[in-house]
């Protein structure tokens, strides 16, 4: 079986797998026992899987193990080294920004990667940025408030 | 068992404003691995020991049948249990749906999760606090009526030593009926209910570490995915296994036309789903989505119900100075989960452990020991969160799934249905056609009403599951989608309403509770009917309203939103266009809960752009009375997200099928509302301590869709009697006359 090096919340890791194609998404929920990141789709249409690759936003139902090998890649477990929660995510628990919360995890790394690039969005910009993100709980107002809150942070 | 655990500091407070301290990174303490029903604890919810449990170290477990879907359940339910106990929140762990500790309360539906789960904790909980008093009497030698409880303490209300309730009962259990004459603390006195406490799954749930039903493994745990027919009932005449040779450690599991792949690793599992060849007969031939609405109308009837008569409608309109009549129609709605359902089973013989995020473990738990032929009393079915379920979506079927399963190939098997299987195969909210017509006087009194409805059978008896179905095992094929003919009459005045429903006799796609079951497009047709009322005579909308109310309940729900709003009075229809040649205009509605409960009204302003059909909603206002309040911020989550889902339902939800199959499968064929087009939501939340606490996981669904059909006319003078109200049926519409009545 093919043996893929990537980093994975700051440590060097590999992956077995039989198939070149296989979904990071499945690495990280099967051997690596991370199951923040969340099966919404498979057909990235909804971003509950979203992780961070090289700090970018990415699907990991849609990014094969091939492509994520060489690559430094953070979960959202891995979104803070300590015991310290990232702005976005003190910012989604302050302004209660959850329901049923299986989307929190894709809504927060999306926000994170937005937020690098956009450190002090407009409120039209923060819908657009998670624009590839659906909630179906109907949350969108208070999400879009824990965006602004954290890029006030 | 979900069991949430409240840290101190989860629940700091300070100065009105939620102040919250992250218990970052602590996984919520959990007992997964239960696996035996019999753990002797008391069920029977006459016992004050089935939904109580006093521990040593002082703090409290309260078990109930109810479950939390994302809702703030479980914090409002520990509010109500704290304030009759005298024990602060934060020691109070809820443990809910699990049905090897948790009394049978019912499903966790109709918005009864705290109007039933939560008062029978609140008087079990107000029992226990008249037995710890007796005890506390009998400690410290005085009379019980001198005593008090507060901060976990039995102590004597003019002050001195007291003695802890830990010290009292801790691991004891009481075995004591719960009394329903047991006084409940007097809600000018709460100091917990009413609290804006934040929920304690949250922090879970921001940091990855919540534990859902998706996340749960077990030792041995095989992953499946099953096969769904080509077309719904067709029979599987063959597979082809030469097709997901290659893939790995995959076994295919055939019974009759059940068909599933199993194996240690789940993406073999998935890949394989993926290339298995399969052909299957013709299905059970559908009506399709397209012209539902007059297939709906020309049905074969089953049968007639009058639901509401009161006069003579019929006669006060044919003897009226203006008839006025419309018709509305809704289309089939998925519940559209977020995630996927997923389950896990471990059946040993005729004993099994489920893990589930059914709305209703108890009745799951005898479905699938009838269906399968398990001993009821040896089937354990434990709740784990899922995605939002907004009623009975796939969860009960992948749990028959995953039963079927694991019964079969002998170890723990845990199914993950794919987007499609949840989008396409989910038991579907029904399509609804209404006609209604009304009499209104020379002075503009609706002398009669008339609401016609069409609806999809109603026959009791547990929802078909589609293992069952598959495996040629036979069950109950029960239609019930909930209460669906509520809220088709007027909350005004009229003097003679009827209201009527033809039930058709076929049933085109397996229905259950979708979120406020029929009510949302019943109070679309009245409410958006009732604004045609008033554009006919020329009469301001909140105006229209408020002259036929007498109810103050209702007058200030409709006052505060229209003063919120800034309402200006005029008629309606008034378009103009605004900046960028768009239409702009306003709308309100409003109802009372299955004409018994909550009272909402909602209003907003939208934008309408002619050349795309595109509809923006810019703002809505809502205020909302469910009576006392438990829990003022998880209860606006949840009127927010009523609005921001419905305003999705209304906007861009259509189940569409064919001949054969749901073709609505994923979020491209599917669509949802997107964040570009969440509006600004401003909830009044208005609160009655005095009167009764009401439900509220569903209520502002209702006038959602009216309130955005109504503003939609006022934009531009076209009346919308169609959902969803997609670009495509918007511009459409626009192009035709826009004083045309015909239905768009």
């Amino acid at each position: 079986m093919a043996k893929y090096a990537f980093r994975l919340n700051g440590r060097a890791v590999s992956a077995e797998s039989w198939d070149p194609a296989q979904p990071l998404l499945y690495v990280l929920r099967g051997p690596f026992s991370l199951h923040g990141t969340k099966f919404g789709c498979g057909l990235g249409q909804c971003g509950a899987c979203t992780v961070l690759m090289d700090g970018k936003a990415v699907r990991s139902c849609m990014t094969p193990i091939s492509r994520a090998a060489g690559h430094a890649i953070t979960t959202i477990e891995g979104l803070t080294t300590n015991d310290t929660p990232h702005k976005v995510q003190a910012a989604f628990v302050a302004e209660q920004a959850a329901q049923c919360g299986y989307c929190t995890s894709g809504m927060i790394m999306t926000a994170a990667a937005f937020l690098s690039a956009t450190p002090s969005p407009t409120i039209e910009q923060a819908k657009a940025g998670l624009a590839g993100n659906l909630c179906r709980c109907g949350t969108h107002t208070r999400i879009l408030r824990a965006v602004v809150r954290a890029s006030k942070a | 068992m979900a069991s949430v655990m409240f840290s101190r500091r989860d629940l700091l407070k300070a100065g009105g404003a939620v102040v919250v301290s992250f218990a970052f990174g602590g996984s919520l303490p959990r007992h997964l691995d239960a696996q035996t029903p019999a753990t002797g604890k008391p069920l029977d919810p006459s016992e004050v020991d089935a939904f109580l449990a006093f521990h040593a170290d002082g703090t409290v477990t309260v078990y109930t049948g109810k479950v939390d879907v994302g809702t703030g359940f479980r914090i409002a339910v520990a509010q109500m249990a704290a304030e009759e106990l005298g024990i602060p929140a934060q020691r109070i762990t809820v443990v809910d749906g699990d049905t090897g500790v948790c009394p049978d309360q019912g499903g966790t539906g109709g918005s009864t999760g705290l109007t039933r789960g939560g008062a029978d904790v609140r008087q079990a909980a107000a029992t226990a606090r008249q037995a710890l008093l007796g005890l506390g009497a009998a400690r410290l030698n005085r009379p019980a009526n001198d005593l008090t409880i507060a901060g976990g303490e039995v102590r004597p209300t003019a002050g001195g030593a007291g003695v802890s309730i830990a010290e009292l009962v801790g691991e004891r259990r009481f075995s004591l009926k719960v009394d329903a004459k047991a006084p409940l603390r007097d809600p000018r006195q709460y100091s917990v209910v009413g609290q804006p406490l934040p929920r304690p799954d949250v922090p879970a749930k921001c940091s990855g570490r919540h534990t859902y039903v998706h996340d749960f493994t077990l030792a041995g745990m095989l992953h499946a995915r099953v096969i769904r027919p080509a077309a719904i009932g067709a029979t599987l005449q063959s597979v082809d296994e030469s097709s997901i040779r290659g893939i790995p450690d995959v076994r295919l599991v055939r019974i009759e036309n059940f068909l599933a792949l199993v194996g240690k690793d789940e993406w073999s599992v998935v890949k394989a789903a993926g290339a298995l060849k399969t052909t299957w007969s013709e299905g059970r031939p559908l009506p399709g989505s397209d012209g539902l609405d007059r297939w709906t109308r020309t049905a074969a009837i089953d049968r007639d119900q009058t639901v509401v008569n009161r006069g003579d409608a019929t006669a006060a309109i044919g003897s009226a100075a203006t008839t006025v009549s419309a018709t509305y129609f809704w289309p089939f709605q998925s519940h559209a989960s977020l995630g996927p359902c997923c389950a896990v089973a471990d059946v040993k013989g005729d004993a099994a452990t489920v893990w589930s995020s059914s709305q209703g473990t108890h009745g799951l738990r005898a479905n699938l020991s009838k269906v399968f032929g398990l001993s009821v009393d040896k089937v354990r079915v434990v709740f784990l969160d899922g995605a939002g379920s907004y009623g009975t979506n796939g969860g009960d079927h992948v749990a028959a799934d995953a039963v079927l399963l694991s019964k079969t190939v002998g170890q723990p098997v845990r199914v993950q249905w794919s987007r499609q299987d949840e989008t396409g195969w989910d038991p579907k909210g029904p399509q609804q056609l209404l006609d209604i017509r009304a009499g209104v006087d020379a002075g503009g009194r609706i002398v009669g009403w008339d609401t016609q409805m069409w609806l999809p059978n109603q026959t009791g008896g547990a929802r078909a599951l589609l293992a069952a179905e598959a495996s040629g095992i036979s069950q109950e094929h029960g239609t019930g989608a909930g209460a669906i003919t509520q809220n088709g009459d007027p909350p005004y005045q009229a003097d003679n309403v009827r209201v009527m429903v033809h039930w058709t006799k076929e049933v085109p796609l397996q229905l259950s509770n979708l979120r406020a079951p029929g009510k949302i497009a019943n109070v679309f047709a009245v409410e958006s009917f009732t604004d045609e009322l008033a554009a006919a005579a020329g009469v301001d909308a909140v105006s229209f309203r408020l002259d036929r109310l007498t109810d103050p309940r209702a007058i200030e729900a409709i006052r505060r939103t229209a003063q919120a709003f800034n309402w200006q009075p005029r008629k309606s229809p008034n378009p103009r266009t605004g900046e960028g040649g768009v239409f702009e205009g306003r709308g309100i509605a409003y109802m009372r809960y299955k004409q018994a409960e909550n009272y909402v009204a909602i209003a907003m302003d939208v934008a309408v752009r002619p050349a795309t059909g595109r509809i923006e909603v810019r703002r809505v206002v809502c205020a909302h009375d469910c009576g006392l309040i438990v829990n003022p911020d998880a209860l606006k989550n949840q009127v927010e997200g009523c609005i921001v889902q419905t305003l999705s339902r209304a906007l861009h939800e259509e189940v569409t099928f064919d001949r054969a199959r749901v073709t609505s499968v994923d979020w491209a064929s599917y669509p949802i509302l997107r964040f570009p087009e969440a509006p600004q939501v401003d909830v009044i939340l208005i609160d009655r301590p005095d009167q009764p606490l009401l439900g509220a996981g569903e209520a502002a669904t209702a006038p959602v869709a009216a309130a955005l059909a109504n503003a939609v006319f006022d934009a531009t003078g076209v009346r919308l009697r169609t959902v969803p109200f997609t670009q495509e049926r918007v511009k459409a519409a626009l192009a035709v006359d826009r004083k045309s009545t015909a239905v768009l």
